[in-house]
């Protein structure tokens, strides 16, 4: 048992919704107890979808336990098929029905039914969401692929976005227009958007774009062993990472390849002056390995930031993150604990966080500015406007995302200029947020003591009074950081009190 | 006192309740956490459950997941599902290391789910055992909060109902009011009842566990709930009395629910007009303000949280509305049945769920307003129903006098919202 409050992850039967959900055509009969149609809520509510997704649980309760049950399955499914007239149904069990030992699949086995019965084994007491995900749209693509002609024209099947997925919709929006751009043809979307007829068609295409690996890559490998079609391994998230992409795309195809840049401004945006105050902010990255991969890249070598901690919540992603954290010179955390990414957040003291939706309440907390790049979200990273992350609109949407958290250069130069101006003092508050206006200048006077500096330092050096209101003079945004590295400085150098020299000695020990 | 409320045309009481059995498209009871931990300060509640579990209470405590929140999942892990001898040292050591970080805890709650009524880990025992450890600082008690066995607000049901057995006796004659309240309509309602000279009053949940409750064959209790069946009983098994009565929704409600208490306890008349006239008042004039667009209009619940029949009582008896169906995930006649008799004949009343069959009655219908869960709204609002999702009934402050017209205001808001929308081209 592991106690837990947050989860990164849903379990494997809500991946499989996932799939169930953006696909059309398709029916999930899932063996499940009342109660877990809880998730139909995360897609009509954070989706906004529209619809119900095309999920009959069979809602067993206790009186049903015993041989009922299997019946109670059977029921179900076929009045899911006779209702919905699917072509084709996926079924499987949820946690709870996996322990009463039904057999969906068998159970749907014997009832002959005309359509293709898709069985799905998704361990729910080992594995989480991205699995379920990744198996379930696998499986539909090794029950139903049937071989095909290679299209005339060359073209691709872009494979792996699912609903719930962070940005799926405006990212295969654009990817397909980048690849229109270069001219190759989009064959098939899978599994959002496709339907059972399409899945069939996949092996006409020349190759495969993996757009999303966590939830498409077991289907990209065996289409790759089974009909021949080499898949992409760069994800396109990112100038660089779209150029690359584009190289392999054609490498693949012996296509030219070239792209329009015309509407590229990322680089631009982040080369003009304004941007040189991103230079070294220290950033810790967290999502899922995917994004975090494709996030450290932007933040070195885009964005001239520093990364300094890396990590991932799902292990199917550890190898590759590891071995990227190594490459930046840092140990990478591969957890689901977000108290332990907090732990971590806390030791490397960044100036920024890229993360999910659980990074940005830590962040919070921590008072540190965090842009959200990665799964789970809440409903307001899936907004109404357009916001792709891949290809070069996600690199101008990407951009914008990581900086409005920061202070921006002009904004932190006066900030720091006019820092004892009573507009800008610790009590006056954000002058952006309604209701705070500065106080009148009189009462700014008045000692408010911040409470990071009455927080007993570690290792038990002492401020002295005269150093502490120098601390308090600094920006509060960036004080946080100067007041642990005055201390490790001071007890690296075995003081027991910090002076205002002290503090100066550190600022130029850390200067960069 | 003898203004009695009576049905316009004989009431729901009697009539025919469809039951149906199908897809049930609810939440399970482990749902009511999310408000009780927030009603009982020191209590955490520990669910022993799977992943499902744990992602069910993100998905549904939203941003609080965030704030500290006393309560959690023990997630099983595929060694837990091996050997069954095992899964109590694991219980002891996670109970132990959580009140090890969370010293201000006082009361633990071991909650039951699917997967641990399943393979039958016997956490009633746990908490037995848990007890002796942790006493005399904690009290650790054990109730189901299991989709099998419980449907959303049942799970209030079933904690309170786990109380009432290590309840304090007493013999005192007090009125115990049972069912988790916002701290604000709470203190309306004592107030209230102390105006009337009604004083001895307990509360079942309270705020801490040091105020704990006491019971015994004097006390008299009412409900503020339709949900509490199982408390009821345990109540009732412990000698206590109940006071039958409509809940205390709206004006009508919450004066019928007074006065039986008044009744019970012999207050006059006449203080009972002096002490609710004026907020009787308030509430009318704000429930009609709020409820101008519900005259004449039609509404449809889905079964969900057991509030539907006396929520169906105020919206057609004292918002104009007329109730189409009126579905409840269980009927319980004790509880039910005064709202019931105030209900206006006509609606169909149901129990229970096929929830395609129930998607399709009601598309039939067309009802002007469908109250419903957050599965089936937004995509009965794309079909061009409009809804109010029932979840927020049972966290908003909806009982008594003074929240009466917020109430009506929950129901109205969809309707205005739908005649100010004005999306199409102006031409």
């Amino acid at each position: 048992m592991k106690l837990t409050v947050w989860t990164y992850e849903g379990p494997t039967h809500v991946g499989a919704m996932r799939v169930a959900t953006c696909m059309k055509g398709l029916h999930y009969v899932l063996h499940a107890p009342q109660g877990d149609t809880y998730a139909d809520l995360l897609f009509t509510m954070i989706e906004r979808r529209n619809h119900r997704p095309p999920v009959t649980y069979t809602t067993f309760q206790a009186r049903d336990l015993g041989s009922d049950t299997a019946s109670l399955f059977k029921a179900a499914a076929q009045d899911a098929v006779d209702r919905f007239k699917p072509e084709a149904i996926i079924v499987g069990a949820s946690c709870t029905a996996e322990l009463i030992q039904d057999d969906p699949a068998g159970l749907a086995e014997t009832m002959g039914l005309s359509i293709p019965v898709i069985p799905l084994e998704l361990p729910s007491y080992s594995r989480k969401e991205n699995f379920g995900a990744d198996e379930t749209f696998y499986q539909i693509v090794k029950n139903l692929t049937r071989p095909a002609e290679r299209t005339r024209h060359v073209t691709c099947n872009i494979l792996g976005p699912t609903a719930l997925g962070f940005r799926a919709r405006d990212d295969i929006e654009e990817i397909t227009g980048l690849l229109e751009d270069i001219g190759v043809s989009v064959n098939v979307v899978a599994p959002y958007g496709a339907t059972p007829t399409d899945i069939a068609a996949l092996p006409a295409a020349h190759f495969n774009v993996l757009l999303t690996p966590e939830t498409g890559e077991s289907a990209c490998r065996w289409l790759e062993k089974n009909h021949d079609q080499p898949y992409t391994k760069t994800v396109p998230i990112g100038v660089g990472a779209t150029r690359d992409f584009i190289a392999e795309v054609a490498a693949i195809t012996g296509l030219p390849c070239r792209a329009d840049e015309s509407r590229l401004r990322m680089p631009w945006w982040s080369k003009s002056v304004d941007s040189t105050y991103l230079t070294g902010k220290r950033v810790f990255i967290f999502g899922d390995g995917t994004h975090v991969a494709a996030h450290a890249r932007i933040a070195q070598d885009e964005m001239g930031f520093e990364v300094v901690g890396i990590g991932c919540y799902n292990r199917e992603m550890a190898r590759p993150i590891r071995a990227l954290a190594q490459e930046y010179g840092l140990t990478a955390l591969i957890t689901d604990d977000y108290l332990a990414v907090e732990d971590a957040i806390q030791d490397a003291a960044p100036e920024m966080i890229l993360g999910t939706q659980m990074e940005r309440h830590i962040g919070k907390r921590l008072g540190i500015p965090c842009a959200v790049i990665s799964a789970p979200v809440h409903v307001q990273d899936f907004p109404a406007r357009y916001s792709p992350q891949v290809g070069f609109e996600g690199a101008n949407v990407i951009f914008d995302t990581l900086i409005h958290p920061l202070v921006m250069g002009l904004e932190e130069h006066l900030l720091t200029m006019f820092r004892d101006d009573f507009e800008f003092h610790d009590a006056a508050g954000p002058s952006h947020h309604g209701g705070h206006s500065p106080l009148p200048a009189q009462e700014a006077t008045v000692e408010i003591p911040p409470r990071d500096v009455q927080a007993p330092a570690a290792d038990n050096v002492v401020w002295l009074s005269d150093a502490e209101r120098e601390l308090k003079k600094i920006p509060f945004f960036v004080r946080g950081k100067a007041r642990r590295n005055t201390e490790a400085f001071a007890a690296q150098r075995g003081l027991a009190q910090i002076s205002l020299d002290t503090l100066y000695e550190a600022k130029a020990h850390y200067a960069r | 006192m003898n203004l009695p409320l009576t049905p316009s045309n004989g009431g729901c009481r009697t009539a025919p309740v469809l039951k149906e059995r199908g897809q049930r498209e609810v939440f399970c009871g482990l749902t009511g956490i999310i408000w009780l931990h927030r009603k009982m300060q020191d209590a955490f509640f520990l669910v022993v459950g799977s992943r499902t579990c744990a992602h069910l209470l993100q998905s549904a405590a939203g941003v609080m997941i965030f704030a500290e929140p006393r309560f959690g999942t023990a997630i099983l892990e595929e060694t837990d599902l091996a050997g069954m001898a095992d899964a109590h040292t694991e219980i002891d050591r996670e109970v132990a290391r959580l009140l090890a970080r969370r010293p201000d805890i006082r009361q633990l709650f071991l909650v039951g789910s699917c997967p641990s009524e399943v393979i039958k880990i016997d956490l009633a025992r746990a908490a037995e055992r848990l007890t002796q450890v942790h006493s005399p600082h904690v009290r650790v008690l054990n109730y189901s909060g299991s989709g099998i066995e419980t449907t959303f607000t049942q799970g209030e049901d079933a904690c309170l109902a786990a109380m009432v057995p290590v309840l304090k006796d007493t013999t005192e004659r007090e009125l115990l009011v049972v069912g988790a309240l916002p701290d604000v309509v709470e203190d309306q309602m004592i107030d209230l009842l102390s105006k009337l000279g009604i004083d001895n009053v307990r509360l079942l949940p309270a705020r801490r566990i040091d105020d704990t409750t006491a019971i015994g064959e004097n006390t008299v209790f009412a409900l503020t709930q339709p949900f509490l069946g199982d408390t009821h009983a345990a109540l009732e098994r412990r000698g206590a009395r109940h006071i039958a009565a409509p809940f205390p929704f709206g004006d009508e409600g919450t004066t019928a629910w007074l006065r039986a208490i008044a009744i019970e306890f012999g207050v006059s008349e006449d203080l009972f007009e002096q002490v609710t006239a004026a907020p009787r008042a308030r509430a009318r004039k704000a429930i009609s303000q709020a409820a101008d667009v519900l005259n004449g209009k039609s509404v449809f619940f889905f079964p969900d949280s057991q509030l539907e029949i006396p929520l169906a009582r105020f919206l057609t008896r004292e918002c104009g509305m007329t109730a189409i169906e009126v579905g409840s995930p269980y009927i319980h006649d004790a509880l039910h049945g005064p709202d019931l008799d105030l209900l206006p004949a006509g609606p169909q009343i149901s129990e229970g769920q096929d929830v395609d069959k129930q998607l399709a009655r009601a598309r039939v219908a067309r009802p002007d307003l469908t109250v419903c869960g957050l599965g089936l709204a937004n995509p009965l609002e794309a079909e061009g129903l409009s809804t109010k999702w029932a979840i927020e009934l049972v966290f908003t402050p909806v009982h008594f006098y003074e929240q009466a017209g917020d109430l009506a205001g929950l129901f109205s808001r969809p309707l205005r919202r739908k005649s100010v929308l004005n999306l199409e081209a102006a031409e």
